[in-house]
């Protein structure tokens, strides 16, 4: 059976300076499931939000044929009407709201305007036992587990009369056992005719139970295969995702490693909305002097979430564990306590997290050592201004002058900002998270110099990357880190993509 | 000594982007201009030559420049401590109802139980920072909004108002009081005759005088050392316009008032608490983490700002302002009320948002606050010169703080667009 139910085709996608698609095509036939793979920025998200009509027609080049016809989808209502559902990462249910009412929610059953709940709550439990959540319609969202939402989430989509289920990371947030009740509703769904596309990364569940895998790089579609004709493994998908040439993208470095200069042992975090779960596992990293270490991990692997329950406890709750600097062991409770122990962290959300936007260069570089800047209080302007001048020298940051505000910089600029933030503080240990996330090509060039430096400079570097070559390229080792928990140790010269890919996505035992 | 060249100058001016064509930007001239920041001063500046113009003068008039100052020193007084809560992305709804209970207790201590003025004062202003430190730890580390927080203080602390005055006036105050709110510098050293404007207090010209002085060596010494650290300043002639065009206003404030009755204590006081304030909010330490927090609370955090802390300050500071406002509304009145301060709040948070403050926090300035509330003040007294009615006075007032945040989002949004 080679009937189709979508088509994608000629799919190009451009934001401001970034192609994120560049010509993708993607045939889905109907009754399958249809798995997309590919790195963290590959343009699997960008892919379903064109589909979905997130960007609707004309903001986009490329066709869409479903059913036959061709689609101008003007937002998520007509593709919606079209019957194409997509289920986010994140899920969009009310909590505060039912589960009845989240699934009827803007397609409430009514007469006149007028809810009638009777129908809303015999229609909701019907839709519940299709997908076998056994809860009462009337409970509230926030009341059932996350394994649950989803499950509602899916009933949600069925009350619209789904003929195309799109589901993003379904299983990110699961345990194994919600993550393999999920997996065999889907199954159940396509006996019922409903055709699923499911983007994933953990590629044991793809092998599972796609039916064919369309695998995305760079923006671009490598290959589509047949699960069972062409008989994939997890290591072919491995091998479509990261195939991919190193150049010299990399500024040459001889390393010069020193002592041990922080270490975390038995580092375990829980995640702040969802008691019980496991964000960090027992993760322990060693980090020496002028050393550049790498910190691999898929989206939701906890990478950041290690990164800042380590930096002044931001993120996190019922963290244990220890930290060593230079052998003594230390506490950190609060960003100042990390700031005093040399310990600096260069978020991943440089907008979010990183820099006061409505405000200029010197004051954004200053912000997070205005202490030593200042006497009594007193903030010494001339030297700020001073210091900045030199940040914007040495890290070659491109502004008319220091009091150029921030928002309206580059992405390499802003992010140079950030760094020059951090390196006032004269740390010993760095974290960089996505340092050159959302940056041009030449700009990352200068930001791996930068990192070089910095390592020369005897400081120990910790480097978090979605970005293989990235890392492959600028560490000395590399940690793997897979739901929470370090999957692996790899010396440089043993690394690559494959056996990376393979420990990150190594599941747990 | 070398001059800086009007090359250097167009790099410091021009900001960010250097996109040419930046909105919110005029050129003039050659010289260029942030709307944003300095369309409050244009704005000012022409409502005075309106009114001027529209009461023949009036306006302008010793008494009535005395008059406009004293009559709204309360209200300039809120807008200092309201624009650092607004900076740092909160508000405060309380200080009208804080101004009354403060006035109350004032009363009750200089009037009724005959505690000597200065400790009664003290008590007093410990007082409001008590009542702002309960305030600023339920926003602070208890986690409520500032809105909802205040809104009950709105109502607790006019109940208290009530209960302690029994729905009555206290009064007379002490002299000393008195004179604070409501009274003048003496004639310490006599008259001058100034030809054609008549007789003036010596004391205080000699006072515009220092003023004028001080000013300018500040300028100069902050001027000198950024050049000494190699920042772009303004070119010597422009300095020395904006010198004199700032000694020029003052001149024409102390004249004025020297030819009425001399200094009103509260410019004096007003004069104090601006410069300490704008000093606080741009050279120190607590000052910038203001504008941090409320400029990305969350890269504050991620920065190492106590965040939690100062909030908390900001609302004990609030509470001192709204003391002092307090004491020297009830003074001024001769009596604490129980309806004292009724509706302050809204015209000191006015004042901060047709002063430049951003909706949404990180951006105003103490001066800002003050030329917002001194608009509203001219509004206020220019229109009922020429006798409008009041209904007429608070559309207009209503009008003015619309379209003055209306211009800052709209100024932003062309920012962002552009970006």
């Amino acid at each position: 059976m080679t009937e189709h139910i979508l088509r994608m085709s000629g799919i190009t996608k451009t934001f401001p300076g970034v192609k994120a698609l560049q010509d993708v095509n993607l045939a889905v036939r109907r009754g399958e499931i249809h798995a997309i793979c590919g790195e963290n920025g590959a343009g699997k998200s960008t892919l379903m939000k064109v589909l979905s009509g997130v960007y609707p027609h004309g903001q986009y080049e490329g066709e869409i044929t479903f059913e036959g016809r061709r689609c101008e989808f003007g937002g998520i209502r007509d593709s919606e009407r079209a019957g194409i559902v997509i289920i986010h990462q994140e899920l969009a249910l009310c909590p505060q709201l039912s589960i009845a009412e989240n699934i009827y929610l803007g397609n409430e059953r009514a007469t006149r305007g007028v809810i009638d709940w009777n129908r809303t709550n015999y229609e909701a439990g019907e839709l519940l036992k299709r997908v076998g959540l056994r809860e009462n319609p009337t409970t509230t969202v926030a009341d059932i587990g996350v394994g649950k939402q989803q499950l509602v989430e899916i009933a949600k989509a069925l009350s619209k009369e789904v003929r195309l289920l799109i589901l993003d990371e379904p299983t990110a947030a699961l345990n194994d056992e919600d993550s393999a009740h999920l997996l065999d509703l889907l199954r159940g769904l396509r006996d019922e005719g409903i055709t699923c596309v499911i983007i994933s990364h953990k590629l044991n569940e793809v092998t599972a139970i796609a039916d064919s895998v369309t695998i995305l790089r760079d923006g671009r579609t490598i290959e589509t295969l047949d699960m069972a004709a062409d008989s994939v493994t997890e290591d072919r998908i491995i091998s479509g995702m990261v195939g991919r040439a190193l150049d010299n993208r990399f500024p040459p470095r001889t390393p010069a490693i020193g002592e041990e200069a922080f270490r975390i042992e038995d580092w375990t975090v829980y995640s702040p909305s969802q008691p019980g779960r496991k964000v960090v596992d027992g993760a322990s990293l060693t980090l020496r002097r002028g050393e550049i270490v790498g910190l691999a991990g898929l989206m939701g692997a906890g990478r950041t979430e290690l990164a800042m329950s380590v930096f002044g406890r931001t993120y996190g709750v019922h963290i244990s564990g220890r930290i060593f600097k230079n052998g003594e062991p230390i506490e950190i409770r609060t960003v100042q306590d990390a700031i005093r122990h040399g310990v600096a962290y260069a978020t991943e959300d440089r907008k979010r997290y990183g820099l006061n936007l409505i405000d200029d260069i010197k004051r954004n570089i200053s912000a997070a050592w205005l202490k030593g800047l200042s006497r009594r209080g007193w903030v010494n302007e001339y030297e700020e201004y001073r210091v900045a001048q030199q940040f914007r020298a040495s890290m070659n940051i491109k502004a008319p002058g220091v009091d150029s505000v921030v928002g309206k910089l580059s992405g390499g600029n802003q992010q140079k900002v950030v760094l020059s933030k951090w390196i006032l503080t004269e740390p010993d240990v760095l974290i960089l998270d996505e340092p050159t996330r959302g940056i041009d090509v030449g700009a990352k060039y200068e930001i791996y110099m930068i990192i070089n430096r910095l390592a020369e400079q005897g400081k120990a570097v910790l480097v978090i990357s979605s970005e293989l070559p990235e890392l492959l390229g600028l560490c000395d080792r590399i940690y793997t880190l897979s739901e929470g928990r370090v999957t692996g140790e790899v010396p440089r010269e043993e690394a690559t993509q494959e056996r990376l890919m393979y420990l990150m996505t190594k599941g747990q035992e | 000594m070398s001059s800086i060249t009007p090359a250097d100058v167009e790099v410091g001016a021009k900001g960010g982007g250097g996109a040419p064509g930046r909105p919110g930007r005029v050129s003039l001239g050659g010289l260029s201009l942030n709307l944003r920041s300095s369309g409050i001063y244009i704005a000012f500046a022409l409502i005075i030559v309106l009114f001027s113009v529209l009461t023949d003068g009036a306006l302008l008039q010793p008494q009535n420049i005395s008059n406009i100052i004293v009559q709204n020193s309360y209200i300039l007084i809120l807008a200092i401590g309201m624009i650092l809560i607004i900076i740092a992305g909160h508000i405060d709804l309380s200080v009208g109802s804080v101004v009354a209970v403060t006035g109350a207790l004032a009363a009750v201590l200089m009037v009724n139980m005959g505690v000597p003025w200065p400790a009664a004062l003290l008590i007093t202003l410990v007082a409001g920072a008590l009542i702002g430190a309960w305030q600023g730890y339920w926003i602070a580390y208890f986690g409520i909004p500032a809105f909802i927080v205040t809104l009950a203080g709105m109502l607790l602390f006019r109940a208290l108002t009530l209960t302690v005055l029994g729905n009555q006036g206290i009064g007379p105050f002490p002299d000393q009081v008195r004179t604070l709110a409501n009274g003048f510098t003496d004639g310490w050293l006599g008259n001058v005759g100034l030809g054609p404007l008549g007789g003036a207090d010596l004391f205080s010209l000699l006072v515009g005088i220092v003023a004028i002085a001080g000013m300018v060596l500040a300028q100069w010494r902050t001027r000198s050392a950024r050049k000494g650290y190699g920042q772009a300043v303004d070119p010597l002639v422009l300095f020395a316009l904006k010198m004199a065009a700032g000694a020029a206003l003052i001149l024409f404030l102390v004249v004025q008032l020297a030819r009425f009755k001399n200094l009103p204590w509260v410019l004096v006081l007003l004069a104090a608490l601006v410069l300490a304030y704008s000093l606080m909010a741009n050279r120190t330490v607590f000052g910038r983490q203001i504008y941090a927090i409320g400029g990305n609370l969350q890269a504050a955090v991620m920065s190492g700002v106590k965040v939690k802390s100062v909030v908390f300050w900001i609302f004990v500071n609030m509470g001192v302002l709204s003391a002092i406002a307090g004491v020297i509304f009830a003074g001024r009145l001769n009596q604490a009320g129980p309806t004292a301060g009724n509706s302050f709040e809204l015209d000191a948070i006015a004042a901060a948002f047709i002063g430049g403050a951003a909706v949404q926090g990180g951006v105003g300035k103490v001066v800002g606050a003050i030329t917002g509330g001194l608009i509203m003040a001219v509004i206020n007294n220019g229109m009922s010169l020429i006798g409008s009615p009041s209904e007429r006075v608070m559309l207009v007032k209503g009008a003015v703080l619309l379209a003055a945040v209306a211009f800052d989002v709209w100024t932003k949004r062309r920012a962002g667009t552009a970006r």
